[in-house]
């Protein structure tokens, strides 16, 4: 997603730790890149005494141009080269006990939140994209539109992907059984999830939550 | 007879000639004839341009409107679309005019988006050059945009490169007042940080906004100097009232709180206003001595006249 959409709070909120440096912190310099480029950076966070080897790939400069055409192909290739090196382990004859996994298993979407209709670059973006990876469109910065206002953006854009016939995460060919579609079902109705990211934590009702003050509010 | 006896009311000292009336003659013929303003609203698709028109002028300015899918925006230009409406507040008729510009920067490719908005500022200039050097200047009909606002969206860090690619190309021609949009998504901080960062890049890039004047001896020097502070305007609009503590406002329910667009403590919408109002006559004089006559003084070099 574009620049400024929240992504690093995002993935910082969602792994409650900080996986993603963020472009607005003090002392780093923020400069659109003039060309998509595609920076991984590779954790281990644990949760009672689970380890996960979580990789975040961030595409800064997607987007931000003038001129966004094919702006997608670098993050396409990237998806592929993880595809072909995976291959190239997998068919060896004497092949490794555990191929390092490197492939990408979901891709988060940030849309912005206009409350319109999905844009032309995320249209051709998903279209392509949900083609070769779990695309998992989100609203970003959802604090900026009304409920009213979400649920009329939200069913636009099931629309729109429908008319596209653009399959986004979870896919519906892959439902296992009808338990599984129910359960599924269920999700998609609620697709894209409008979500807001935060880092710091506010004192609200004796807790402490992690949230966005304003003056009208606090948004948990 | 009448002039006699006007004289006469007025001449209480021996110097005293009566033209100190002069500017109440000028308010009377103004407001006979009313005033003509053109605003032009520059900003990508979804960032609230036509709401917080709305919410300026409190009319509807766009009762039916349509808002294009992404498959009809693919194919689309920018277009330009001009809307009047005669208002009118204590006998004072106000003729504003509205320049939207849909499809500036949707497109994938959006590079030669604002060559339409070029186009049609120049064209503006042009038929005015055209009935001021005409034969017949009566009723000579001001088309020319007296003012821009550009919409910047609150979701990045500062200004995109086609921001600043527009404001380079426009400072020379129009009155560019950059505004935030949907400010409601930020915290105070981060509105502050990224009006910083916004002004920043402006005086990096060298690009020109509207400057508002230092303020005459009737006006407050501290009001003027907290307006100039707050630029750019983070603002909020809203088509709809909400009722806070029995009264009806103009504002966005939320499920944590109401934001209210007419609260100065929640966004900078009464201070756009007001420098709006207060400076139209400011906006045009800039529009007509500043951007026209370099347009003029351009074309007519150009034809070798």
């Amino acid at each position: 997603g574009q620049s400024g959409l929240g992504k690093s709070t995002m993935v910082n909120t969602l792994f409650k730790s900080k996986v993603s440096r963020k472009a607005t912190q003090p002392g780093r310099e923020e400069r659109i890149p003039k060309t998509v480029q595609l920076q991984s950076v590779t954790h281990v966070i644990e949760e009672k005494g689970v380890k996960m080897k979580l990789t975040v790939t961030d595409t800064p400069g997607f987007g931000d141009q003038i001129n966004n055409e094919n702006c997608w192909d670098p993050i396409i290739k990237y998806i592929n080269e993880q595809y072909e090196r995976y291959l190239r382990e997998e068919i060896l004859i004497a092949r490794k006990r555990k191929i390092p996994d490197t492939r990408v298993h979901g891709c988060v979407y940030f849309v912005p939140p206009t409350g319109h209709w999905l844009r032309p670059l995320d249209l051709e973006f998903m279209r392509r994209l949900s083609k070769i990876v779990n695309v998992v469109p989100v609203i970003a910065k959802a604090d900026t539109l009304t409920l009213e206002e979400r649920a009329e953006f939200k069913q636009r854009i099931q629309r729109d992907l429908k008319a596209h016939a653009i399959s986004v995460y979870p896919q519906e060919d892959f439902d296992e059984d009808p338990d599984d579609r129910a359960l599924n079902d269920r999700i998609r109705e609620k697709i894209p999830f409008a979500v807001v990211g935060a880092d710091q934590e506010h004192q609200v009702n004796g807790k402490r939550v992690l949230g966005r003050k304003t003056k009208w509010g606090i948004i948990e | 007879l009448p002039s006699f006896v006007f004289f006469c009311q007025f001449s209480d000292s021996a110097g005293y000639v009566g033209f100190a009336n002069l500017p109440n003659q000028v308010h009377r013929k103004s407001v006979k004839k009313g005033f003509e303003f053109t605003l032009m609203v520059v900003g990508e698709s979804g960032l609230g341009k036509s709401t917080l028109i709305n919410s300026l002028f409190l009319t509807d300015l766009y009762p039916e409107r349509y808002i294009p899918g992404a498959a009809e925006k693919i194919e689309r230009t920018v277009q330009i679309e001009a809307s009047t409406v005669e208002i009118e507040e204590r006998g004072v008729k106000l003729r504003l005019t509205v320049v939207d510009t849909p499809g500036y920067g949707d497109a994938i490719n959006s590079q030669d988006c604002f060559k339409t908005i070029i186009q049609y500022i120049d064209n503006q200039f042009e038929r005015y050059l055209h009935d001021e050097s005409g034969l017949n200047r009566r009723h000579i009909i001001d088309n020319r945009v007296h003012c821009c606002f550009y919409f910047i969206s609150p979701f990045g860090h500062g200004l995109k490169p086609l921001d600043v690619e527009f404001m380079k190309a426009l400072h020379g021609k129009v009155n560019i007042v950059p505004v935030i949009a949907k400010a409601d998504t930020l915290t105070l901080k981060e509105r502050e940080r990224l009006k910083r960062r916004v002004l920043d890049e402006i005086s990096e890039h060298g690009i020109r906004i509207y400057q508002l004047p230092d303020a005459d001896s009737d006006e407050d020097e501290e009001f003027k100097e907290q307006t100039r502070a707050s630029i750019p305007f983070a603002v909020i609009g809203s088509n709809q009232l909400i009722e806070v503590k029995g009264k009806k406002i103009r504002g966005r329910l939320y499920p944590w709180g109401v934001v209210e667009v007419e609260n100065p403590e929640h966004n900078d919408f009464l201070k756009l206003r007001t420098m709006l109002v207060t400076h139209m006559q400011d906006l045009q004089e800039v529009t007509q001595d500043l951007h026209y006559e370099n347009f003029r003084s351009e074309r007519l070099k150009r034809t070798g006249k």
